[in-house]
């Protein structure tokens, strides 16, 4: 769209997608600034969303940035399409924008995203928005910021090392399984957001466009498609994802990521896809394959 | 004469040349006029009252504040003699965690208190590019083994430590990367007697072992005298004598130095 059309959007009398026009145009530059230079934090002008900082203020600002009415959006929290934060975020675009929502994976071509990265691989021109809580990796480690730009100016990153060695040293392993560091297209140092471990092999050489806006913060950084994503390890304590014993007790993947759910108070518990999209599919296709003759009796 | 003896003879070039160093607060004198060199190896002791240039001087030289004039000439491992001011930070960074240490006097500024000791150790290897942990740990404990702290508090935090063992550990965390020129604020302020004994102790084995130029800076006239081969005495941002240890404090020319040694308590 371009800017100097300004699209009231017909019910509400907000501009299209909430935003107005010169503020998508000011995120859209930090948008390319942050795909040119993969992993560095761009910072910008964040604005006041009607949602509380920490429910995805930056992601639904990159979201309605880069949205047009032909896009398809899917919103998905801690991988489900009809948690909370997904529906309300949701239903907030639906209302600003009336762009077509879906929970397929494969038909969007936004998805913006709480804690997880889709089981189904993405493919190019799919854009994947993160809400991102706390940008800074070295934050932990160095609390100036003043200090945190020069080291990744200066690509300093052995502090961040000292914590895997702390990990390893009272653990016996490293012991991070969530916002796993990366480095990104050789350079910069990256938190990839509170995803689990298990999605950063996902993030290396991904056809799609993976976009980080932290509305706190106020900064947005992004990997471009078919970018190195390596993941911080020892030579001899190399990066490994989590792995389950079983499978999902719905679909039975072996393959996916599985969160436990406590199902009575007595102890009872199963693990089951966090992946709703992926894990109903696999459901429907089981049901609807004519059963094999070895199970017909 | 042999060509052996003749290079035994002649002095090796400065590690570190200082010439005409200046820097004021406003108007107020940090340190003025200040020149000297140091050959590698070597010890120099720089001794003044409280307020007398010494700590200026030495953030000045190990890169922490700008000077206002003169220039600080170091010897590069692989470029030769630099003026450290023209490095660019990134270069400047790279020299103080690498070939430089500094050994602060409070070890709260010198360490991650929250971070284990041999992970204190392991960070400056980490930064210029060890990847093993195996080999980072054992490096790491053969460092507090030879800064005498038991192999047994590797994984303990530096919080649970004695203030000697904190003064020890700090020292080993700047000496694992082998550097050639090691900086010391006060190494001993805050230390019992006993303690601080056996640090010097320590401190004269290791940098002769290692063979490490050092710039001490103290008010502490014992200290120089166990550790320094030259002294430099500072008053009022200016450097009023300088000479071998043994020469200054057995013999002080000037009025100051003579006041500053007559004024040390004997037992």
């Amino acid at each position: 769209m371009s800017a100097g059309t300004t699209t009231i959007h017909s019910d509400t009398g907000y501009n299209f997608a909430y935003l107005d026009e010169q503020t998508k145009r000011m995120i859209r530059r930090s948008l390319l600034k942050a795909l040119s230079i993969p992993g560095y934090q761009v910072p910008f002008g964040g604005r006041e969303m009607p949602l509380a900082y920490g429910w995805g203020t930056g992601g639904i600002q990159v979201t309605a940035s880069v949205i047009g009415p032909d896009d398809r959006l899917k919103v998905i929290d801690q991988g489900a399409d009809d948690t909370t934060n997904a529906v309300s975020i949701r239903r907030f675009f639906q209302t600003v924008t009336d762009v077509t929502v879906t929970e397929s994976t494969e038909d969007a071509t936004i998805i913006q995203t709480r804690h997880r990265i889709p089981e189904i691989p993405l493919k190019e021109g799919q854009v994947l928005v993160y809400q991102v809580p706390q940008p800074e990796p070295l934050q932990k480690i160095e609390p100036r910021e003043t200090e945190t730009r020069k080291m990744h100016a200066y690509a300093e990153y052995g502090a961040m090392r000292v914590t895997l060695y702390e990990d390893v040293a009272h653990f016996g392993r490293i012991a991070k399984t969530y916002d796993y560091p990366a480095v990104i297209n050789g350079r910069h140092l990256m938190s990839p957001s509170p995803i689990p471990k298990f999605d950063n092999p996902k993030m290396e050489m991904n056809p799609a466009i993976q976009l980080f806006g932290a509305g706190r913060e106020k900064r947005i950084y992004a990997v471009p498609p078919y970018t190195s994503v390596r993941s911080l390890d020892f030579d001899d304590h190399p990066f490994e994802v989590q792995t389950w014993k079983g499978c999902c007790a719905l679909c039975g993947s072996t393959v996916s990521y599985l969160d436990e759910v406590i199902t009575d108070d007595k102890g009872s518990r199963m693990f089951v896809c966090s992946d709703t999209d992926f894990c109903n599919t696999r459901q429907a296709k089981a049901a609807a394959q004519p059963k094999t003759a070895g199970e017909q009796s | 004469m042999t060509t052996n003896a003749i290079r035994k003879l002649t002095p090796k070039p400065p590690l570190l040349e200082v010439s005409g160093l200046c820097k004021s607060y406003g108007g107020q004198i940090g340190c003025r006029d200040v020149s000297f060199a140091i050959r590698p190896g070597e010890v120099l002791g720089i001794v003044g009252e409280s307020g007398s240039g010494k700590s200026t001087l030495l953030a000045c030289l190990s890169g922490r504040l700008a000077p206002d004039a003169g220039t600080i000439s170091y010897d590069m491992k692989d470029r030769g003699p630099v003026d450290i001011l023209t490095l660019s930070e990134p270069e400047r960074r790279r020299l103080a965690r690498t070939d430089w240490g500094i050994v602060h006097q409070n070890p709260r500024d010198g360490l991650r208190l929250d971070v284990s000791a041999g992970g204190n150790i392991g960070e400056r290897p980490m930064a210029i590019g060890a990847r093993h942990y195996g080999n980072i740990r054992a490096e790491a404990q053969d460092w507090l083994q030879k800064v005498e702290i038991d192999l047994a508090r590797t994984d303990h935090r530096p919080r649970t430590f004695s203030g000697g063992m904190q003064q020890r550990l700090q020292i080993a965390r700047n000496l694992v990367t082998r550097p050639r020129l090691v900086f010391m604020d006060e190494p001993t302020g805050g230390l019992d007697v006993s303690v601080q004994a056996r640090l010097l102790d320590l401190l004269r084995g290791l940098v002769r072992e290692l063979g490490i130029a050092v710039i001490i800076v103290t008010h502490d006239l014992a200290v120089v005298r166990l550790l320094a081969d030259r002294l430099m005495v500072m008053q009022r941002g200016r450097v009023i004598e300088q000479g071998l240890t043994d020469q200054v404090l057995d013999d002080p020319h000037h009025p100051y130095t003579q006041l500053l040694v007559s004024s040390v308590l004997q037992v």
